[in-house]
């Protein structure tokens, strides 16, 4: 599944929204290089629990995390109806677990409203904003934080 | 393309041509006399001051124009390039390539060396002897002076030379017969013969435009020559046929007529000859005696004169048509690259045209080469790799559905692999590199630190063709200019030592590269006093490394000198004997796959002896299982497998267990449990042990549940998208596609010593 970037009106922006459990998250189209099914991933030695092991994506080393671990929820079970999704975030490519995708969104910067205000680790590292779509509630992710890389390099 | 990316293929030539300046100097430096060598290195430094004068690089510019003058005066055997001149010159050439590098990548180089260069080469260039060093150069340079004179001195006394080997031209009126008058309005002329050739055009220089600027310099007259235009329906479209003979009158002196060809002047054929007022044109161009530096004289410079004037293009090809085929043919031979039998056979009996053919010839013999971007050739390598995943994975599922055995998919499947295989090595090689380059890199960090020491070394290489791929050849130079750094400092003597025992004063340091079984071999040799043992076993009890007693053999105290934290020399001087020398060369020795040994005999000098694989993109690993997971160990770290007997396995301690293999003892280690994928250690007789030998000598079995085979893997970073995993070097993709990991057998080596694996790495303290 390939995205293509349409001529969106100034400040607006695209967003994919995928499911994990009963909650909505999404993520940067521009950030999102493809969507694909799941295959079992070698696992890595001293890897923390959210890192489900690497797969090779044509050639190249993806590393997968289950993002409901990594989010503080329940580890996934993965099936062959869960998908990867691919995602860039500077140098580095990596691919996330989630249980579906459900929607691909057209929003403007008005429509992300901050994070309430809570103390939970979960809201301050992992929460970009909030976005209120058709009575449903979608959680905008800070992919930067979701990436193990940013732990090790401050390490 | 913008100018930036102008800049950067400027100076990617600049590379090129030190790199061909300083092997032409050291071919000179060999004794090499050839005229050809002197000019390749003249256009080397010639060309890098054309274009670093197009972006304005005032440094590079000026340094390489005294350089040029120098050489110019080599050039024009008015200069011997003795051993002593050739010093400053390969300084020269050591301090341009560091203006190169300032000048792309900004920082600062140092001034007052390149000044007391400019002032050594100005010197030579006028024939002095270059004034005495200033205090704080190193001796060598005086020694350079001293010994230079006398070959200066022989060299025609032309106080004032210019660039080009000629006095300014400085009018006296009185050879004018007296007549004040009519010497002051005639001006300076010049006859000027100016003959472009194919190459001129084609790299975008434009005769019109020159001739113009020509111009501008005073009252001219041009003269074409058609001579040499063949028949309409022999004519090469791109080929120069024209020259022109000017005359020009111009009181800005000869340098001002050559500036006008300066970016020209290596494509085309070029005579200036001043000749004075009222002389004429015949009788300059009949005195041979008279004519400057000889440019390429091309064969028919003594042609009948051509008809005067400019003709329109169709008129030329119309009378070209008339002309005689022969004389076409001969010109044709003489300016044009073509084929040197064609212009031998034209030219038969023509000295200058033979010349040329076989100038021709030597161009046609270099195979032809092309500028490739890196990043293409590992885009390459990376699909090539994936096409050998794929192609195994084919045969897999192919054998997998296929019980029959031989069908005629699986003889398909077979010629694909051999043809993948095929592909795969051809690829490899396009980024196999001679190591060459590396090795006249050493030779310059040879001759800095037989300045710095004052020693007298002589750098012997043999092999620099040797290929290797480009990633190897990177990593090595670091390491090779620590060891030549040692060799010269700690191997070899003083003169004054050598000469005591009876050696010649000169040291000499060999660096060979071979290719032996699939790898690639550097030695490093020196003829010095070779390691001292007892001063290093002193040196080993001092550190607490060995014990006072340990009784060690020669080979062992030898390789104590890899021991981090070792040194042996007295003080520790600017070089090297900070105690971070061999240890690092040995790691990085290894973090390239390779091994690192010595060999030293007392006072006949050491060697080091690199093995090193011919590529870091792919590997020979055995497949093994551990805890139901595939990985691969390289098989370079393998010295034997073994399955361990229940009788051989000995407790020790609480955890530790021990294999005695043939009657020594062996720390065993469980893979699986190092790297976490089991909580507890398995029976070792129920899998099998690799015995491996690691860094620091020490052997360790690893225990593995099974071998699966041997293949060779691609090799995949784990860091470009993951983080570094201890224990783990890398990834590869197998044949069912799926990831397999690459075993760190030094992590886990030491990580079996008690060392931990930094398990509170980053990864899990953030799980």
């Amino acid at each position: 599944m390939t995205v293509h970037a349409k001529n969106l009106p100034n400040g607006a922006r695209e967003l994919i929204a995928f499911r994990i459990g009963n909650q909505e998250f999404c993520v940067n189209v521009m950030s999102v290089r493809e969507i694909r099914g799941w295959t079992p991933a070698t696992p890595m030695p001293h890897a923390p629990q959210y890192v489900l092991g690497v797969i090779n994506l044509r050639g190249a080393v993806l590393p997968i995390i289950d993002l409901s671990a990594r989010l503080g929820m329940r580890a996934a079970e993965p099936t062959v109806r869960h998908v990867i999704i691919v995602t860039q975030v500077g140098e580095r490519v990596v691919g996330l677990l989630v249980e579906a995708v459900s929607d691909i969104l057209t929003i403007s910067d008005d429509d992300i409203q901050p994070t309430p205000d809570m103390t939970s680790e979960f809201e301050r590292t992992f929460a970009r904003g909030i976005l209120a779509i058709e009575g449903r509630m979608i959680c905008l992710i800070e992919l930067d934080a979701v990436f193990p890389h940013s732990e090790s390099e401050a390490a | 393309m913008d100018m930036n990316e102008i800049k950067e293929i400027f100076f990617q030539e600049c590379e090129e041509q030190l790199a061909e300046l300083e092997s032409g100097l050291l071919r000179l430096n060999d004794g090499d006399r050839d005229p050809e060598t002197v000019n390749a290195v003249f256009r080397a430094v010639h060309s890098i001051k054309g274009g670093a004068g197009a972006f304005g690089l005032d440094d590079l510019v000026s340094f390489a124009h005294v350089f040029e003058t120098t050489l110019d005066c080599v050039r024009s055997n008015k200069l011997a390039p003795s051993q002593d001149v050739l010093k400053v010159m390969l300084k020269s050439a050591d301090v341009l390539a560091d203006l190169t590098n300032v000048a792309r990548d900004g920082g600062s180089f140092d001034q007052a060396r390149s000044t007391q260069l400019i002032r050594e080469l100005e010197a030579l260039a006028k024939g002095e002897a270059p004034p005495a060093a200033p205090a704080g150069e190193p001796a060598a340079p005086k020694a350079a002076a001293a010994k230079s004179a006398p070959v200066a001195a022989a060299a025609p006394a032309e106080p004032a030379a210019n660039e080009h080997g000629f006095m300014p031209v400085a009018f006296s009126f009185d050879d004018f017969g007296g007549d004040d008058v009519e010497a002051v309005s005639e001006l300076p002329a010049y006859e000027i013969a100016f003959k472009p050739k194919s190459d001129l055009y084609t790299k975008g220089n434009e005769a019109t435009l020159l001739l113009r600027d020509l111009s501008r310099l005073g009252e001219m007259s041009i003269h074409c020559n058609m001579d040499s235009l063949p028949p309409l329906d022999q004519m090469e479209p791109e080929t120069a046929y024209f020259s022109w003979k000017i005359s020009l009158k111009t009181d800005k002196g000869e340098d001002a007529v050559r500036q006008v060809f300066e970016f020209a002047e290596w494509d085309c054929d070029l005579d200036v000859i001043a000749v004075d007022a009222g002389e004429s044109v015949d009788d300059a161009e009949s005195d041979q005696a008279m004519q400057p530096v000889p440019f390429d004289l091309s064969a028919l410079d003594d042609e009948p004169d051509a008809p005067l004037g400019v003709i329109e293009e169709e008129e030329q090809a119309a009378a070209a048509q008339e002309r005689d085929a022969t004389v076409a043919a001969a010109q044709m031979a003489s300016n044009v690259v073509q084929m040197a039998g064609n212009a031998a056979r034209a030219g038969a009996g023509d000295k200058a045209a033979a010349a040329a053919a076989q100038n021709t010839a030597q161009q046609a013999a270099a195979a032809p080469t092309i500028r490739v971007d890196l990043d293409r050739v590992d885009r390459l390598i990376n699909l090539v790799g994936e096409l050998v995943i794929n192609q195994a994975m084919l045969s897999q599922s192919v054998i997998e559905n296929d019980s029959n055995g031989v069908s005629s998919i699986n003889m398909g499947l077979e010629e694909l692999q051999q043809l993948t295989r095929e592909i795969q090595d051809s690829v490899m090689a396009i980024r196999a590199q001679p190591v060459k380059p590396v090795f006249q890199r050493m030779a310059r960090t040879v001759r800095e630190i037989a300045d710095i020491t004052g020693k007298s070394v002589r750098l012997v290489t043999e092999g620099e063709n040797t290929e290797v791929d480009k990633t190897v050849i990177d990593k090595l130079a670091e390491p090779l200019t620590h060891m030549i750094r040692n060799a010269v400092d700690h191997g070899l003597e003083t003169p004054e030592k050598r000469l005591a025992a009876g050696k010649s004063a000169e040291g000499t340091v060999k660096l060979t590269a071979k290719h032996r079984s699939g790898r690639i071999v550097i030695e490093l040799s020196d003829d010095g006093a070779g390691i001292n043992r007892e001063k290093v076993r002193q040196k080993a009890i001092d550190n607490d490394l060995i014990a006072a007693d340990a009784n060690l053999s020669d080979e062992e105290i030898d390789n104590m000198i890899f021991h981090a934290g070792f040194s042996t020399a007295d003080k520790v001087s600017d070089l090297s004997g900070r105690g971070v020398g061999m240890d690092v060369v040995k790691r990085s020795i290894q973090a390239l796959g390779g091994r690192i040994n010595i060999s030293s005999k007392p006072g006949h000098g050491s060697v080091f002896t690199m093995s090193l694989p011919l590529t870091l993109a792919v590997l020979d690993g055995m497949v093994v299982t551990v805890a139901g997971q595939t990985l691969v160990v390289p098989l370079t770290a393998i010295v034997e497998t073994l399955q361990p007997d229940a009788a051989a396995i000995h407790s020790f301690g609480a955890t530790q267990r021990l294999i005695s293999i043939r009657n020594s003892f062996c720390p065993l280690v469980d893979v699986g449990r190092i790297l976490n994928f089991r909580a507890t250690q398995a029976n070792p007789v129920e899998g099998v042990a690799l015995l491996v030998e690691s860094e620091g000598g020490g052997q360790r079995a690893l225990m593995v549940d099974a071998i699966q085979g041997q293949r060779q893997v691609v090799i995949k970073s784990l860091e470009a998208n993951y983080t570094h995993v201890p224990g783990i070097a890398a990834a590869t993709i197998l044949g069912d596609g799926r990831v397999a990991l690459i075993l760190d057998v030094d992590a886990v080596v030491s990580a079996s010593r008690g060392q931990s694996l930094h398990l509170e790495a980053s990864l899990a303290a953030a799980g």
